[in-house]
């Protein structure tokens, strides 16, 4: 008997400590990657990335870039945000236990993980090309293109926060104010998500940490610029757009100001979902 | 002093219940427009990758998919070794990354004290908060010299175990399939992970309880009750995982090393479907372009249906738990 008892608590031992190493191994390779990109981008750092534009090449910065990439992601979620909030506001108050309510809710978790390539490819054939062909080549590749390309990895995150934000609002709050008569849109727009503001807000906020670090969509819809340009139609540039182009290119010097471009994306990034995730927290939510 | 009447407050109110009855007509039939546009965004992707991909598939047909030869320079365009490159990439992933987020999971649910759980899973989930061009850089920088550092080593252990030994022989490139295949495994620990961890949180406290009170070890516990009471959703977690491996862009074409050779090791470079349309599209006109395009449409089809049995399988078990 005592075989068994001692096999059966050695192998929990093991199991045990094998799952501690595991944790142990995800954490190394988190610190691993910011330790990286922190001592990299921060050696890198310097006032010209903000000044100098991208045509400058190894001494030049990234101003462009970043102007670039502030303009596409503010675009995406002026497109995404309305349209996710109220596409979430549907399947939550109007399609909460019909069958279309439940596919649309279904298939949106479905995009939330597409990948984000397909949909750059999508925006592609649906806006870069027919413009192109409209204006005989004068105008393809766009900052539009590229914000709508953004919007739609956004979308599916807005949607689904404010679907669940809004269900979490306790059903008396609309039986009282139907019960004073007003209309159900001005339930919908006045009263309830008005409740569910900073939960909607925080979904936006989610969606704008997801786009801002993409960078497969944008290769083909606004391509790059090595100049300074804020008008939509124009190809314009990217943070990540422009680190993988001078991730791609052999010159060393190009290396060092990638790393510092990775850097700020990644703060940006992460700073965001910090504050998401201190928000969320006092709500219970799921979110993967 | 103002009299007021009656009959015109009641016409008033009768208005104004029309219009509302009116504007909440348009109301719902905005936000049903919106909603419809999810669809729409999963059916436009779709169609809009076929038709672009439509010359390819009609001048090849199935060939497409079977045939190896990627040559943009006579115009020959064979999908296979990006096919193949996807999934054993992806599928290296998986291997790799279900028994640690398997253990991040066990650790944080049933080992870890209480005031460790919320921060370290915390870190956790942030892996899948950094950009993947980050993940790209990052391997390619760092991983693929360590890579090639440790690649005469494995040549010279598990290259010649017998069966799979073939698989661990080749230049110490540090670049290839297996690189890889460690940095997507990264990137989908948090999401794998985060899933097992909310499943195993759904398991009745009794259950595991009753288990405990017969004497069983934490191990056990998990392994005999908590695993296969949320077996379901946790394939799901996985196939959440392999849906994200499968679509992941950055993080691979840095250390893929763009060939299109097909080889029975895991150390050469070799391609992706992802990889492979971000390196050529800018560069590609006319039948390349499209077979990339029909690339995508093939890549969009597969994630597809590997996420829609995620989500079938995920939604068992909150079925059970009667959400």
């Amino acid at each position: 008997m005592s075989a068994i008892y001692a096999r059966r608590r050695i192998t929990n031992g093991i199991a045990m400590v094998l799952s501690g190493f595991a944790t142990l191994l995800g954490l190394i390779f988190l610190v691993w990657i910011l330790w990286i990109t922190a001592q990299n981008g921060l050696s890198a750092l310097n006032l010209t990335l903000f000044t100098k534009i991208t045509a400058y090449a190894d001494q030049g910065g990234l101003s462009n870039a970043i102007v670039g990439s502030l303009i596409m992601d503010l675009m995406a979620l002026l497109i995404c945000a309305p349209i996710g909030v109220l596409a979430g506001t549907y399947l939550a108050e109007y399609a909460n236990s019909t069958r279309l309510g439940a596919s649309i809710r279904f298939l949106n978790d479905i995009l939330l993980s597409a990948p984000s390539i397909v949909l750059g490819l999508f925006v592609y054939v649906i806006i870069v090309l027919p413009i192109s062909d409209m204006t005989h080549g004068t105008i393809s590749f766009s900052g539009f293109a590229g914000s709508v390309a953004l919007a739609l990895i956004g979308l599916p995150v807005i949607v689904r926060t404010t679907d669940e934000m809004l269900q979490l609002v306790p059903g008396t709050l609309r039986e009282a104010a139907l019960s004073l008569g007003i209309p159900q849109w001005k339930l919908t727009v006045q009263v309830l998500m008005r409740a569910a503001f900073s939960g909607i807000l925080t979904g936006i906020l989610l969606a704008l940490a997801r786009l801002a670090g993409e960078t497969a969509p944008l290769l083909f819809t606004a391509f790059g610029n090595n100049f300074m340009t804020m008008h939509p139609l124009d190809k314009m540039a990217s943070m990540p757009g422009t680190i993988y182009q001078y991730t791609n290119d052999p010159n060393p010097a190009l290396h060092a100001i990638a790393w510092a471009g990775a850097l700020l994306i990644t703060l940006f990034v992460l700073a965001l979902s910090l504050l998401t995730r201190i928000m969320f927290s006092r709500k219970k939510v799921s979110y993967e | 002093m103002q009299a007021i009447s009656a009959e015109p407050l009641a016409r008033d109110t009768e208005h104004r219940s029309r219009a509302d009855a009116r504007h909440d007509l348009l109301f719902r039939f905005l936000l049903r427009f919106c909603a419809l546009l999810v669809l729409g965004t999963l059916l436009g992707a779709a169609l809009s990758t076929l038709w672009g991909g439509r010359e390819v598939l009609f001048k090849d047909g199935f060939h497409f998919l079977f045939s190896s030869d990627w040559n943009p320079v006579e115009d020959q365009y064979g999908a296979l070794a990006p096919i193949v490159g996807t999934l054993v990439t992806s599928l290296i992933a998986l291997v790799l990354a279900v028994p640690v987020a398997f253990g991040v999971a066990l650790f944080l649910t049933e080992i870890a004290p209480n005031w460790a759980r919320g921060p370290v899973s915390t870190a956790i989930e942030l892996l899948a908060g950094i950009p993947s061009i980050i993940y790209g850089m990052w391997g390619l920088f760092v991983f693929v010299p360590f890579m090639a550092s440790i690649e005469p080593w494995l040549n010279d252990t598990l290259g010649n175990v017998p069966v799979i030994g073939a698989l661990f022989q080749g230049p110490p490139l540090g670049l290839g399939l297996l690189t890889a295949g460690i940095v997507l495994a990264v990137m989908i620990l948090p999401f794998i992970s985060s899933v097992m961890r909310e499943v195993f949180k759904t398991v009745p406290a009794r259950l595991k309880e009753s288990s405990y009170a017969l004497g069983s070890t934490t191990w056990e516990v998990v392994w005999d009750i908590v695993l296969p009471y949320t077996r379901s959703a946790v394939i799901g977690g996985i196939f959440l995982g392999l849906g994200r491996a499968l679509g992941e862009t950055m993080a691979v074409t840095f250390v893929l090393g763009n060939s299109y050779n097909i080889t029975s090791s895991l150390l050469m470079p070799g391609t992706s479907i992802s990889s492979s349309i971000a390196n050529e599209f800018n560069e590609a006109v006319g039948l390349h372009r499209s077979a990339l395009i029909a690339l995508g449409f093939l890549l969009f089809v597969v994630t597809f249906i590997v996420l829609l049995i995620a989500r079938l399988m995920l939604r068992q078990l909150a079925r059970r738990e009667g959400r």
